[in-house]
């Protein structure tokens, strides 16, 4: 067991209770600084609501979650979110409809009293490849893959070093979904971010990720680093049939009926 | 093998303030019983394309065609009447996602059972019998206590199952599949697809598979349109796919990550205006 200390992200036994239903069953694992962790799964793995909960967003029942050495309580705190922000699945329902790009990546740095705001949000949009001629479009005028990039730049203005990424391209064109990956890539490269990403699809997740776990019911099925799952070296079922999923549909031979 | 639908020169047009937008630029395709994929990215017009067919463009929308033919039916000019007693029965549609293509307030065997009623005279006990057997057919175990159940009740391959009994029930010449998978999970798509290509391998079928998953539909179809700003841009054989000489075609091919392929970073789409001239 590394010490608590040096990880960027350590959950611990981790459960979430909605009312009587146990969304997540004691999940533990940790994450080092720099590293990028991916938690794969099918709808209601819980591995959405393991994101969330670290976000403060989903009601922690059991077990502990430490964020740079410091273990949260039921509330977050400012600074918290200067440290972890979070990029949602659907940019469509993730950016207020009825703000600009401009008001959008504003309000977090008023929140948390930034100062040359003008240079910060012209530098966020440069980073994410979107010229300042797109700082005053609303939402709906922009393509799911440049909503996609407004949403990762309001998560980067505040300087985090963790990024919580809910299937971040699952809404988006295959074609897209390469340019936001590289995107994304190219972030934790420059800014030597921490990530933690969710997502349905083995492929994204091991092009991504250097470890990834798998989850089914709430609970660890396996843990994997991606060489071992780019040899097939999996000891579970489910991951198998995950990996087999993932290879696309294929044609069963027409056999004799029996 | 004899055509069962005739596109020729397919536009379609939509009128907005800012000039006209062409979403379908001049799509040409005929379709036997076999499975064709159309595949692009949002905005390509792939979707617009099977509307057409199916007869669903918004009513402010212009179409256009020099041949829009189905079973000697000319689609452009057969009456709204005409229109309504194909749709549903000898042409079929599937949509992405259950969650909203479904009936909300009307329970699952009701609305197989109306589709049913809708283009066939048989009693309500007959056509209860067939929707049972038909929800069997796409492998929804307990048919009897899905038959009862609302949409929200169920899970997206459950409702994705029961779209597809709705849309079979009729025993359709023609099913157009929009997205038909997008929304479900990996495992579970397989499933549907399994369903799917038996039915339509069972019935003999002709299918439009409309997708932006390029591997997923050249794994499924035996024929692949690639789609790009409202024109074809290749046609290809799906066990040719790795010969595609158009490089949108390529580019598509080459975009999604693969597992165990190292490649930092995915090389992405270098769109040339050239395209869509």
């Amino acid at each position: 067991m590394t010490s608590t200390r040096s990880n960027a992200l350590v959950i611990e036994k981790l459960e979430v209770k909605f009312d009587r239903f146990l969304a997540l069953r004691g999940v533990s694992f940790d994450v080092a600084p720099g590293e990028s962790f991916g938690l794969v799964g099918e709808s209601g793995s819980g591995k959405s609501t393991l994101l969330r909960a670290v976000a403060g967003l989903a009601p922690v029942s059991a077990g502990t979650i430490t964020v740079n050495g410091t273990t949260l309580g039921s509330s977050r705190t400012k600074a918290f979110y200067r440290e972890v922000q979070m990029v949602f699945q659907d940019p469509y329902g993730s950016l207020h409809p009825r703000q600009t790009v401009d008001r959008l990546l504003l309000e977090p740095l008023v929140i948390h009293g930034f100062g040359d705001i003008e240079k910060r949000i012209l530098r966020a949009l440069d980073e994410v490849g979107l010229g300042s001629s797109f700082r005053f479009r609303y939402s709906h005028q922009l393509s799911g893959g440049q909503r996609q990039r407004v949403a990762i730049a309001r998560a980067l203005i505040l300087e985090p070093s963790i990024l919580l990424l809910d299937e971040p391209t699952s809404a988006l064109d295959a074609s897209v979904q390469a340019e936001v990956l590289n995107l994304l890539e190219q972030i934790r490269r420059d800014r030597k971010l921490t990530f933690l990403m969710v997502s349905h699809d083995l492929a994204v997740v091991t092009h991504m990720c250097d470890r990834l776990m798998v989850m089914q019911n709430g609970a660890e099925v396996e843990r994997l680093t991606a060489s071992e799952l780019a040899k097939r070296k999996v000891t579970q079922e489910y991951t198998r049939n995950l990996l087999i999923a993932s290879q696309g549909f294929v044609r069963p031979d027409i056999q004799p009926e029996h | 093998m004899s055509n069962m639908l005739t596109v020729e020169d397919l536009r379609v047009q939509f009128p907005t303030r800012n000039g006209t937008v062409d979403a379908v630029r001049g799509v040409s395709f005929t379709l036997g019983r076999e499975r064709l994929g159309i595949v692009g990215e949002s905005g390509s017009g792939k979707s617009q394309t099977g509307r057409a067919i199916m007869g669903l463009t918004p009513p402010h929308a212009k179409i256009t065609a020099r041949k829009l033919n189905f079973d000697g039916i000319d689609l452009l000019e057969a009456s709204v009447k005409q229109r309504r007693s194909l749709r549903g029965n000898r042409i079929a549609m599937i949509l992405q996602d259950p969650k909203y293509s479904l009936n909300p307030v009307m329970s699952i065997g009701r609305q197989i059972v109306e589709t049913l009623r809708t283009h066939e005279k048989v009693s309500k006990a007959e056509a209860r019998k067939r929707a049972l057997d038909m929800l069997a057919a796409v492998q929804i175990r307990d048919a009897e206590r899905v038959y009862d159940l609302h949409p929200h009740e169920v899970s997206g391959g459950m409702g994705q199952r029961a779209m597809i009994a709705m849309m079979l029930i009729t025993g359709p010449e023609l099913l157009i599949a929009d997205e038909p998978t997008s929304a479900l999970d990996v495992t579970v798509q397989l499933d549907v697809l399994r369903i799917l290509d038996n039915l339509v391998r069972d019935r003999g079928m002709g299918l439009i598979f409309i997708s932006h998953d390029l591997r997923l539909v050249s794994s499924f179809c035996d024929r692949v349109i690639v789609m790009y700003a409202g024109r074809i841009v290749e046609e290809i054989a799906a066990t040719d796919l790795h010969n595609a000489k158009h490089p949108y075609t390529q580019g598509l091919l080459n975009c999604m990550p693969q597992i165990g392929a190292d490649r930092h970073p995915l090389p992405v789409l270098d769109r040339k205006p050239e395209w869509a001239a």
